[in-house]
C-alpha cells in the first residue's frame, strides 16, 4: 500500500506533470510566475486547494454519487466544491495574509477555473482511486505544480536583464521556456 | 421519463449547493476583514496613476490618510479641485481653494542661445554630471543640461527637452513636484497655470559673466524691477524673479527686459 502511494507521489509530481506534461492550469502558470515569492505564495493555495478538493470530491463520489448510481453529476459537483474551497482560501487569505492576497491579485480566484483541479477530481475518479490514494495524488499533482511554478519563477527572473529579440519579449520567450522546460521534465520518464 | 432520477440528482445538487452556501457564509463572518467604506469611496475617486505626489505611498495610500484625518481632502495635485470637492462631499468637510500649479523650467539656454565650454560624450544624467569638470559642458554653471534626468522621471509625460533646454507642456502637468525633486541644478518651480510671466533665468553670474555664457540670461539690470507697477519683481543673486502672488499679468517687465528673459 505504502509503496503504492509513493509510487503516486513520484508519478503525479514528476513523471505525469500537471503543467508541463499534462497541460493543465497553465493560466496561473504564466500568470504568476514573474516573481518567486509569489510563485511559491501561489503553489501553496494550490496544494492547499486541491489536497482539500481531491478530498471532499473523493467523499461525495465514493459515498453519495457511487450509491445512489448518479456519477454522472461528478462535474457539477466537484465544480461545487472546488469553488467553494478557493473563496474559502480567498476569505482566509485576505483576513490572515493580506501581502499574499495583494500580490496574487485576480489569479487566485483563477484557481477556480484552473483545469488542473477538476483534473485532478476527475482523474481520481477516472482511476478508480481510494479516498486516501485520490488525496495523495492531488497532493503530489499540487506539488508538481509547484515546483515547474517555482522553477518557471527562477528562470523569468534570471532573464528580466537578458537582451531578448524585441519580437521574443514578453509571454513568447516565457512560452518557449516552458516547452523547453517541458522537454526537460521528459526526462523522468523513464524513472517508473 | 425517470422521475425519481430527475428529482435525486436535483436533490443532491441541491443538498451540496446548500451546504456550499451555508459553509461560505458562515467563514464569510467569521472571517470578515473590517474595510472602512470612506476609504474605499475615496480610493475610487483618487485619479489611481500612483505618482506620489501627494507625498503618500500611492492613491490608497492617501486615501487611507484621508480617511483618517490626517491628510486635507484637496492633497491630490493631480486630481485638482474637482477630486479635492469630491472627497470633501464624500468625508462631509468643505474643500479649501486649490489653485491648480504646473512645473516651469528656469532656463531658456537651448543650444543656440547658449556657449559650451567643451563637447561631452558620456553619461546622459543631470545628476551624473557634478562630478564633470565645471558641473557640466555648458558655460553657465546654472543653466538647464538638457540630458533629460527630470524627462525620465516625469510619470505624464509632461516635459521633454527640446534642443538641449527642458520644456514643461502645461496642459499635460500636474504638479506631481517628481521633476523638481530630481533636478540637480533646482531649476524648475511651481507656478500657478495661470501665471501671465515668468523670468526664465535663474543664472547667479555677474552681468557680464552672464552675457559671455548666454544671449537669454538675466544680467540683474533691475529694469523690471524698477517698471513693475505692483512691486512683484525681486533681484537675488543677479538674477530676478516674478512674486506670482502680486503679479498682475500687466506684461510691462516683458517689455522693458532687454534680454528678453521674461516669458
Amino acid at each position: 500500500m505504502v509503496k503504492e502511494l509513493l509510487v503516486i507521489l513520484i508519478a503525479s509530481s514528476l513523471v505525469n506533470n500537471v503543467v508541463l506534461s499534462q497541460f493543465l492550469g497553465l493560466c496561473p502558470f504564466l500568470g504568476v510566475s514573474k516573481k518567486t515569492n509569489t510563485a511559491i505564495g501561489m503553489g501553496v493555495a494550490v496544494i492547499f486547494v486541491i489536497t482539500l478538493a481531491s478530498a471532499v470530491a473523493g467523499a461525495i463520489y465514493q459515498y453519495i454519487l457511487l450509491p445512489l448510481d448518479i456519477t454522472y453529476l461528478q462535474t457539477i459537483v466537484f465544480i461545487l466544491v472546488i469553488a467553494a474551497l478557493v473563496q474559502f482560501v480567498e476569505m482566509f487569505l485576505k483576513k490572515f495574509i493580506p501581502a499574499l492576497y495583494q500580490s496574487l491579485g485576480v489569479y487566485l480566484p483563477l484557481i477556480t477555473t484552473n483545469c488542473a483541479v477538476l483534473g485532478v477530481a476527475l482523474t481520481n475518479v477516472q482511476k478508480n482511486y481510494g479516498i486516501l490514494t485520490g488525496i495523495v495524488n492531488g497532493f503530489a499533482t499540487a506539488v508538481g505544480f509547484t515546483i515547474s511554478i517555482v522553477i518557471l519563477a527562477g528562470i523569468r527572473e534570471k532573464m528580466r536583464h537578458n537582451d531578448i529579440p524585441e519580437s521574443f519579449q514578453g509571454m513568447p520567450i516565457v512560452l518557449v521556456t516552458a516547452g523547453l522546460m517541458a522537454i526537460a521534465f521528459c526526462g523522468f520518464s523513464g524513472l517508473l | 421519463m425517470n422521475i425519481t432520477g430527475i428529482l435525486l440528482a436535483t436533490a443532491v445538487v441541491g443538498a451540496v449547493g446548500l451546504f456550499v452556501g451555508l459553509f461560505l457564509g458562515v467563514a464569510g463572518i467569521k472571517f470578515k476583514v473590517e474595510v472602512d467604506e470612506k476609504e474605499e469611496a475615496v480610493l475610487g475617486v483618487l485619479p489611481g496613476n500612483n505618482c506620489g505626489g501627494c507625498g503618500y505611498a500611492g492613491c490608497s495610500g492617501l486615501a487611507a490618510a484621508i480617511a483618517k484625518g490626517q491628510a486635507p481632502v484637496n492633497a491630490c495635485p493631480v486630481g485638482g479641485e474637482k477630486v479635492g470637492t469630491q472627497i470633501a462631499r464624500i468625508m462631509g468637510v468643505e474643500a479649501g481653494d486649490s489653485v491648480r500649479q504646473v512645473a516651469f523650467v528656469r532656463c531658456q539656454g537651448d543650444r543656440e542661445r547658449t556657449r559650451m565650454d567643451y563637447e561631452y560624450s558620456g553619461i546622459e544624467d543631470c545628476r551624473m554630471l557634478a562630478f564633470v569638470p565645471n558641473g557640466g559642458p555648458k558655460s553657465c554653471n546654472d543653466g538647464c543640461l538638457g540630458f533629460g534626468s527630470c524627462v525620465k522621471v516625469c510619470p505624464f509625460d509632461a516635459i521633454h527637452v527640446v534642443n538641449g533646454v527642458a520644456v514643461v507642456d502645461k496642459e499635460a502637468c500636474k504638479a506631481c513636484g517628481k521633476c523638481i525633486a530630481v533636478c540637480p541644478k533646482n531649476l524648475i518651480t511651481l507656478i500657478p497655470y495661470d501665471a501671465k510671466h515668468v523670468v526664465a533665468c535663474s543664472s547667479r553670474e555677474k552681468g557680464p559673466a552672464t552675457i559671455k555664457a548666454c544671449d537669454v540670461g538675466c544680467i540683474a539690470c533691475q529694469l523690471c524691477k524698477r517698471n513693475c507697477p505692483v512691486d512683484a519683481i525681486t533681484i537675488e543673486e543677479f538674477h530676478a524673479t516674478i512674486d506670482q502672488e502680486k503679479c498682475t499679468g500687466c506684461g510691462t517687465c516683458k517689455e522693458k527686459c532687454p534680454k528678453k528673459v521674461i516669458v
